[in-house]
C-alpha cells in the first residue's frame, strides 16, 4: 500500500491510505478467512488456558483469605515461603517416584503388549481390546474399585493367599503404597500407549524384518536394531504424554491414600491442593501450580531437545 | 509502544475477569426481588431433608418475600473443603452448616453474620432457653456467629444378636454389674470378632484417618489433643501416651478393632458394636438385628462423654444475609427445633428431657435419652478444633500413621506428632 507522508504546522500527520485501490483485496480477504477460521481456537486458547495462566500467577503474588474474604498483594514472599517448606522436599521426591515409575512400568507394559499383540495369532483382537477397556472407565470407578481390591482383606490378597503368600497391607506401608498406586495408574491407561505403539509397529515395512532375516539377524536384534528405531517417534509422544500425566495425578492419590501413609504419596499436585483447598492458602497453593509448570515445561523441551539424538525418521 | 498497548489490554482483561470475580462473589448487597436462600448442609438423607423442606415451605407461607429455599447436601467426607471451594469461586451458600472441627476458622475470621440481636429479637423465640455450655465454640468477641443447632453425644450401639452368638455379656449386662469399662468393653469386642469372624468395635468415621474420633476414647483417660488455649501439644502427655497403648494393643493384639485396611460397617451387621453419633441411629433397619444404645465405656478417669457439634451460621457475604439470619430464627425457634429434635439434639433446656425427646425418638429408650443424650450433652467435651484446624488435622494424620503398625513404639510416634504439630500450634 503507497502512503503519502504530511506535516501540519510541523506535526507529521498519520500516514493515509491510498484511496485509488480497493482496501478489500483478494489477499486481505484470504487473510481475514484464514484469522475467522482460527478464531474460536484463539478464543478458546485465550479464555481457557492463556488467562488462568495469568491469573494464577496473578494469585501467586497474593494472600487470599477466602474466610475472611481478604485480598493482599504480598509479591515474592510465596515463592520465598517455598525455601521453607519443609514438606516441599519429600513432596517433590514423591513425585518424581511416582513418574518414574510410571513411565518406567507404563511403557515397558505397553511396549511389550503391543509386539506381543502385534503377532498374528487368533484372539489378538480380544486381548486388545481387554487391555484397551480400562482406558474408557471412570478414573474414580476404577480407582475406588482398586481400593477395595488393594485392602488388607481384598481381592488381591484374597488371590495371593490362594498360593500361600500372606499379601501386605498395600495402601498402608510406605513403600507399597507408592507401588501399589503406580499400578493402579499403570492398568489404567497402558491400553493407550499399547494402542499407539500397535500403529506404530504396523507401520514398520516388513521387507526390513525379512532383510534382517536373510542377514541372520536374531529377533531380538531386530527389536532393537529396526522396531525400536522405527517406532521411536511414537515413543517420543507416549513419553511426553505419560511424562506430563505423571506429574498431574490426583484422584487415584485422593481416592486411595489421600498422600498417606505419612507423606509419602504426597504428590505435587495433590499437594497444592491441600495447601489451596484444605488449607485455605490459597496464594501458596498458585505458587506450588506456578512450580508445576516450569517442571512440565522443562521435562517438556528436555524431552524435544534429547529426540534429535534418538529418535528416527524426523526430518 | 506495541508494548504498552498490549500491556494495558492485558491489564484491561485482568480487570474485567476480577470484576466478574468480584460481582460473582456476591459483594454486592442490595438485592432486587424476592430472595432465593441456600443452606448447604451435610446429610443428603431423605428424612433430614423432607424435615427440612416442610419446615422451609411453612416458612415461606408467610414471607412471599422469599421465593425459595433449597438445601444443598454436600458429601459428608469433603463438606468443608467443598464449602470453602464454593466461598472462592463466589458460589458461597447463603446460610451453612458448620462442623465444630472448623468452628475456629469460621468464627473468628469474620466470614459469618453475628447473629445475638435477630435471634433475642425474634418473637417468641427465647433465647435463654439455649444451654450457654453449647454457644461457647460459636461465640466470639461476646457476639454469637453460629446457632449450635446439633450437639451429638457419643455413644456405643450394639448389635445385641452378635454378642449372645459368641456367647459374650452385653454391654446392658456390664454396666448392671458396674463393669462397664474400656478393659470390658475391648474384650468382649475382641472375643465376639474371634467367635463370630465379624469386627469387635468400629470407630466410625476413623478409618485410620479421621484421629479426631480417637477423642472418643482417650478423654477417658484424661488426655487432650492440646491444651485448653491450644497453644501446647497434648499428644505426648503420659495418659495419651497410656490410652493410645491400650488402643494399640487392642488393634494388634486382641483384635478388639479392625486392623488398617480393613472395612466394617455396623449399620449394615458387620461388628458387633460401634462408637458413633446418636444421630446414626437413622441407619439402623427396622427388620435388622437386635440392637443396645449405651454410653461410652469409662476409662481410668472415670465416667465421661464426648459430643460432636454443627452449628448453623449465615454468610456474611450472603445477598440476602437478612433474609437468611430472619429464616435461621424460625428454623431454630422452639416449635421446630422440638421438630428437629428427633435427629439433631437441640440445645434448648426444656426440650433436653427425656420425655420431650422420647416424642420424637420412638426407636430410643427414655433410660437412653436420658444416660446418653441428656447427659453426654450436660457433662461432654466437644471434640478437638483448631484455629488452622485442616492442616493441623493433616499433620497429626500423618505423624500418627507409623502408629498404626504391630511392632509400632507408640511413645516416640506420639513424640513425633508434637514435633510435627507444636510449630503450628504456637503460631
Amino acid at each position: 500500500m503507497s502512503q503519502t507522508d504530511t506535516t501540519v504546522g510541523g506535526v507529521e500527520a498519520p500516514p493515509t491510505r491510498d484511496r485509488s485501490r480497493p482496501y478489500w483485496t483478494s489477499r486481505r480477504r484470504d487473510q481475514l478467512t484464514g484469522y475467522l477460521f482460527i478464531a474460536p481456537q484463539l478464543l478458546g486458547s485465550a479464555v481457557f488456558v492463556i488467562l488462568p495462566l495469568i491469573l494464577v500467577v496473578w494469585y501467586s503474588l497474593h494472600e487470599w483469605n477466602v474466610l475472611a474474604g481478604t485480598f493482599e498483594f504480598v509479591g515474592s514472599e510465596n515463592y520465598a515461603n517455598l525455601a521453607d517448606d519443609t514438606n516441599l522436599g519429600s513432596v517433590l521426591r514423591a513425585t518424581g517416584l511416582f513418574s518414574v515409575g510410571l513411565v518406567v512400568f507404563n511403557l515397558g507394559l505397553a511396549l511389550l503388549l503391543a509386539v506381543l499383540l502385534n503377532q498374528k495369532l487368533r484372539g489378538t483382537i480380544v486381548f486388545r481390546t481387554l487391555f484397551f477397556s480400562p482406558v474408557v472407565v471412570s478414573l474414580v470407578a476404577w480407582t475406588i474399585v482398586w481400593g477395595f481390591l488393594l485392602q488388607d482383606n481384598g481381592g488381591v490378597n484374597g488371590l495371593l493367599d490362594t498360593v500361600g503368600v500372606d499379601g501386605p497391607n498395600w495402601l498402608r506401608g510406605e513403600g507399597t503404597a507408592m507401588f501399589s498406586v503406580v499400578v493402579v495408574q499403570v492398568f489404567k491407561n497402558v491400553g493407550l500407549n499399547m494402542v499407539l505403539f500397535l500403529a506404530a509397529l504396523q507401520g514398520v515395512p516388513a521387507e526390513l524384518y525379512e532383510a534382517a532375516e536373510v542377514d541372520g539377524a536374531s529377533r531380538l536384534r531386530q527389536f532393537w536394531r529396526i522396531t525400536v528405531p522405527m517406532i521411536s517417534p511414537t515413543i517420543l509422544l507416549t513419553s511426553i504424554i505419560t511424562v506430563v500425566g505423571s506429574l498431574q495425578v490426583f484422584a487415584q492419590i485422593a481416592v486411595l491414600t489421600q498422600g498417606g501413609p505419612g507423606t509419602s504419596t504426597t504428590v505435587l499436585v495433590y499437594y497444592l491442593y491441600q495447601q489451596a483447598f484444605q488449607f485455605h492458602h490459597f496464594g501458596y497453593g498458585a505458587t506450588l501450580s506456578i512450580v508445576l509448570f516450569v517442571i512440565v515445561l522443562a521435562l517438556t523441551v528436555l524431552q524435544w531437545q534429547m529426540r534429535k539424538r534418538w529418535v528416527h525418521h524426523e526430518s | 509502544m506495541r508494548l504498552g498497548k498490549a500491556v494495558r489490554g492485558v491489564a484491561a482483561t485482568l480487570a474485567g475477569v476480577l470484576a466478574l470475580t468480584a460481582c460473582g462473589g456476591g459483594d454486592e448487597a442490595g438485592d432486587k426481588g424476592p430472595a432465593s436462600l441456600r443452606m448447604t448442609v451435610w446429610s443428603a438423607n431423605e428424612a433430614h431433608l423432607k424435615l427440612f423442606n416442610e419446615i422451609a415451605d411453612e416458612y415461606r407461607k408467610t414471607h412471599p418475600d422469599v421465593a425459595a429455599i433449597t438445601f444443598d447436601p454436600l458429601p459428608f467426607e469433603n463438606y468443608t473443603t467443598t464449602l470453602t471451594t464454593q466461598i472462592a469461586g463466589g458460589n458461597a451458600p447463603d446460610l451453612a452448616w458448620v462442623f465444630e472441627n472448623s468452628a475456629p476458622d469460621f468464627v473468628a475470621s469474620g466470614a459469618l453474620l453475628p447473629l445475638d440481636d435477630k435471634l433475642k429479637k425474634t418473637e417468641g423465640y427465647q433465647f435463654e432457653d439455649i444451654s450457654p455450655a453449647t454457644l461457647k465454640l460459636w461465640q466470639d468477641g461476646g457476639k454469637l456467629y453460629a446457632y449450635p443447632f446439633s450437639t451429638s453425644p457419643f455413644g456405643v450401639f450394639v448389635n445385641t444378636d452378635l454378642l449372645k452368638k459368641a456367647g459374650q455379656k452385653t454391654p446392658a449386662e456390664l454396666i448392671a454389674a458396674g463393669q462397664w469399662n474400656w478393659d470390658t468393653a475391648l474384650t468382649v469386642a475382641g472375643a465376639t470378632a474371634g467367635a463370630t469372624g465379624k469386627a469387635g468395635l468400629v470407630i466410625r468415621d476413623f478409618d485410620y484417618k479421621g484421629w479426631d474420633n480417637l477423642s472418643t476414647v482417650w478423654t477417658g483417660w484424661g488426655a487432650q489433643a492440646w491444651s485448653e488455649d491450644g497453644k501446647s501439644c497434648g499428644f505426648a502427655a503420659p495418659e495419651m501416651v497410656e490410652a493410645m497403648t491400650t488402643l494399640h494393643k487392642a488393634i494388634f493384639t486382641g483384635k478388639a478393632l479392625p486392623g488398617p485396611g480393613t472395612t466394617a460397617d455396623f449399620f449394615a451387621g458387620d461388628a458387633a458394636m460401634t462408637v458413633t453419633q446418636i444421630s446414626r441411629a437413622s441407619l439402623l433397619k427396622p427388620d435388622g438385628f437386635g440392637w443396645d444404645l449405651v454410653p461410652l465405656p469409662a476409662g481410668p478417669k472415670g465416667n465421661y462423654s464426648v459430643v460432636g457439634q454443627a452449628g448453623v451460621g449465615v454468610m456474611k457475604k450472603s445477598k440476602n444475609a437478612d433474609a437468611a439470619a430472619d429464616f435461621l430464627a424460625f428454623l431454630t425457634n422452639p416449635t421446630n427445633s422440638a421438630k428437629l429434635a428427633q435427629f439433631f439434639p437441640p440445645p434448648r433446656q426444656s426440650q433436653l428431657t427425656a420425655e420431650t425427646l422420647a416424642k420424637s425418638n420412638p426407636t430410643l429408650k427414655p433410660e437412653q435419652l436420658q444416660k446418653v443424650v441428656i447427659d453426654g450433652i450436660t457433662n461432654g467435651v466437644v471434640k478437638p478444633s483448631h484455629a488452622g484446624q485442616a492442616e493441623l488435622s493433616q499433620q497429626v494424620r500423618a505423624g500418627l500413621d507409623p502408629l498404626w503398625k504391630a511392632d509400632a513404639d507408640v511413645k516416640a510416634v506420639l513424640d513425633g506428632v508434637c514435633t510435627k504439630i507444636q510449630p503450628l500450634l504456637a503460631k
